[in-house]
């Protein structure tokens, strides 16, 4: 059976999304303040900024796990603000951890097979039973899965426990639990940190591929030559506000992000 | 998996044999009536595991949910005459109700504050089957009609460790399908990363409350039983103490193992009688015993037959 990159094969018209005038505060600290930005469907748009810019409550405020304090977000024209993670997920929208959260004591496939569990049956007299459509899920999404941790070339890690798989595997499974959800906009908090080179080559090439099948990625990233490599639109975050926004080259000459973001010189000695 | 035919775990059948040989060491009505309580406390220890050990969920209330779905059984054929197998049926109905409406505000709460919250849930129960006389018979308790199941009325010793075993089976096969399915990849998920769950679409406290009325049901049933076969309840039952003796069951057996609840069940209810001997340092041996297999075999009892090789990693 020919598999398509997604386990659901759907004709992708979703997957833009807007936020208006965003503010969190924490105490006295305005972590995200009077933000707003659009991603445009089918392309990679980056937020980059220092540390401490606001970037992960950017991303906890977009997928619920923060409340906004004011301001909307909006996914294809309906207004989602503050709707839970898991209701996203239901919208096509997925994200990961900056630090990873993967089920230490559950096998690389299980983890995946989690991320497929939305569709499964899981009536409890069904499952305490082992009812014929129980095994018959559990054949047809293992299959899905291991194709899934085929695309980064991690199938053979399929049955080993996640907490005994280095910090590269783990953070590049996440992605992939990600993906077995079907997101039409998947957001990454830093999918990249702590990779080699050969490692953050495998990541980018899948965000291609996965672009070039018409899912929206939000990136948040400090490696700039992956970042300038791969978005089309790239904004700025600088103490919770927009800096700058515009193309990685646009970017790349901002005198102000510049001296933000590296206190002077220039993105390619980075 | 020891062979595809065999639709049951090795470990399944393993103790299946063990239950069947396990009475003819029986020589006398006490001994029998020891292995009953164990095999009950085996079921409320094996469902309080499927919240604990594995949905990572703590409850210090599962002897109080135990003792008062005895007492609801109890109540119903004592005073309103119904019989034996309707009142269970009520009482877990009642019990399901109680647990899932419980269950809302109780497991929003984490760690030590759910202990803290299970802990004062059980202690109000146990006030309220003290103070309630009329119903209870307070403090001295009350005694229960026998038992009949479609005009059968097990009498012996042996037709209840039938019955009792029979559901411990019954309730680890079930546990079994039960842990390796979707449905029980979320409750593992619970345990490890609630992030990653919602994160793919899970609604946590949704699951939560499920594992929570799953546990709670199986605790009514076997306490449920439990009142029928002693044919006397009280406060006891539902102390405070039961239900720190079936966390440490679990925790001694290993968490997270559903074989292990039983191990823990048997030796927490058979060690005291063996050290009744030892009169006043009874006490004093049975607490160093479980300190000692604690330090070794921080993993659980179960942890022992490990070497011999896991079939099922959650089972």
């Amino acid at each position: 059976m020919e598999l398509s990159l997604f386990s659901i094969d759907l004709a992708r018209r979703r997957g833009m999304l807007e936020a208006k005038n965003l503010t969190k505060q924490f105490g006295g600290v305005k972590a995200v303040d009077d933000f707003s930005f659009k991603v445009k469907k089918g392309t990679v748009h980056a937020i980059i900024g220092p540390n401490g810019a606001g970037k992960t409550t950017l991303v906890n405020m977009l997928t619920g796990v923060y409340s906004c304090d004011s301001g909307s977000v909006w996914l294809d024209g309906a207004d989602v603000t503050n709707t839970s993670t898991d209701q996203l997920v239901y919208r096509g929208v997925c994200r990961t951890f900056q630090h990873l959260e993967v089920c230490g004591n559950m096998t690389a496939l299980e983890n995946v097979l989690l991320g497929f569990d939305r569709y499964m049956s899981k009536n409890i007299l069904k499952v305490s039973f082992r009812t014929k459509q129980i095994k018959d899920d559990e054949e047809r999404y293992t299959k899905r899965a291991l194709h899934l941790l085929g695309l980064i070339g991690i199938e053979k890690h399929a049955d080993t426990l996640a907490k005994n798989l280095s910090y590269g595997i783990l953070k590049k499974l996440e992605i992939i639990r990600a993906l077995a959800t079907s997101p039409e906009l998947i957001l990454l908090d830093e999918p990249v940190a702590g990779l080699n080179p050969k490692e953050t080559a495998e990541v980018a090439d899948l965000i291609r591929k996965l672009t070039a099948d018409d899912v929206t990625i939000i990136l948040i990233e400090h490696d700039m030559r992956m970042v300038m490599d791969l978005s089309e639109y790239i904004t700025v975050m600088n103490f919770g506000k927009k800096l700058a926004e515009g193309t990685p080259t646009e970017i790349k000459n901002n005198p102000d992000v510049i001296k933000a973001y590296l206190g002077g010189g220039s993105f390619e000695n980075v | 998996m020891m062979s595809k035919n065999i639709p049951i775990s090795k470990s399944l059948l393993l103790l299946s044999i063990t239950l069947v040989v396990i009475p003819f060491f029986l020589d006398n009505d006490f001994y029998y009536e020891i292995a009953i309580v164990a095999l009950l406390n085996a079921i409320i220890a094996s469902g309080l595991n499927l919240l604990m050990g594995y949905a990572g969920q703590i409850s210090l209330a599962h002897g109080a949910f135990a003792g008062l779905g005895g007492y609801i059984s109890a109540i119903l054929t004592g005073h309103y005459g119904l019989p034996p197998l309707l009142s269970i049926a009520i009482a877990l109905i009642f019990m399901a109700i109680f647990a899932f409406i419980l269950s809302k505000p109780i497991l929003k709460l984490t760690g030590h504050y759910l202990a803290m919250a299970t802990l004062g849930v059980g202690v109000i129960i146990n006030i309220i089957l003290n103070s309630e006389e009329d119903l209870t018979g307070g403090a001295d308790g009350m005694s229960v009609d026998s038992f009949t199941i479609f005009g059968f009325a097990p009498d012996s010793s042996w037709q209840w460790y039938l019955i009792a075993a029979i559901l411990l089976i019954a309730l680890l096969w079930l546990s079994e399908n039960l842990i390796n399915s979707p449905l029980g990849r979320i409750l593992r998920s619970l345990h490890d990363s609630q992030r990653a769950g919602s994160s793919v679409g899970i609604d946590i406290a949704h699951y939560k409350s499920i594992i929570f009325v799953i546990s709670v049901v199986i605790a009514t049933l076997a306490g449920s039983l439990y009142a029928f076969f002693s044919g006397f309840i009280s406060p006891q039952e539902a102390s405070f103490g039961h239900s720190i003796e079936l966390v440490v069951m679990v925790v001694l057996g290993g968490m997270g193992r559903l074989y292990g609840s039983v191990i823990g069940a048997f030796i927490i209810t058979i060690l005291p009688q063996f050290l009744t001997s030892f009169d006043e340092y009874q006490t004093l041996i049975y607490g160093a015993i479980i300190i000692f297999v604690m330090v070794f075999m921080p993993n659980g009892v179960i942890s022992l037959f490990d070497r011999f090789g896991k079939e099922k990693r959650y089972a």
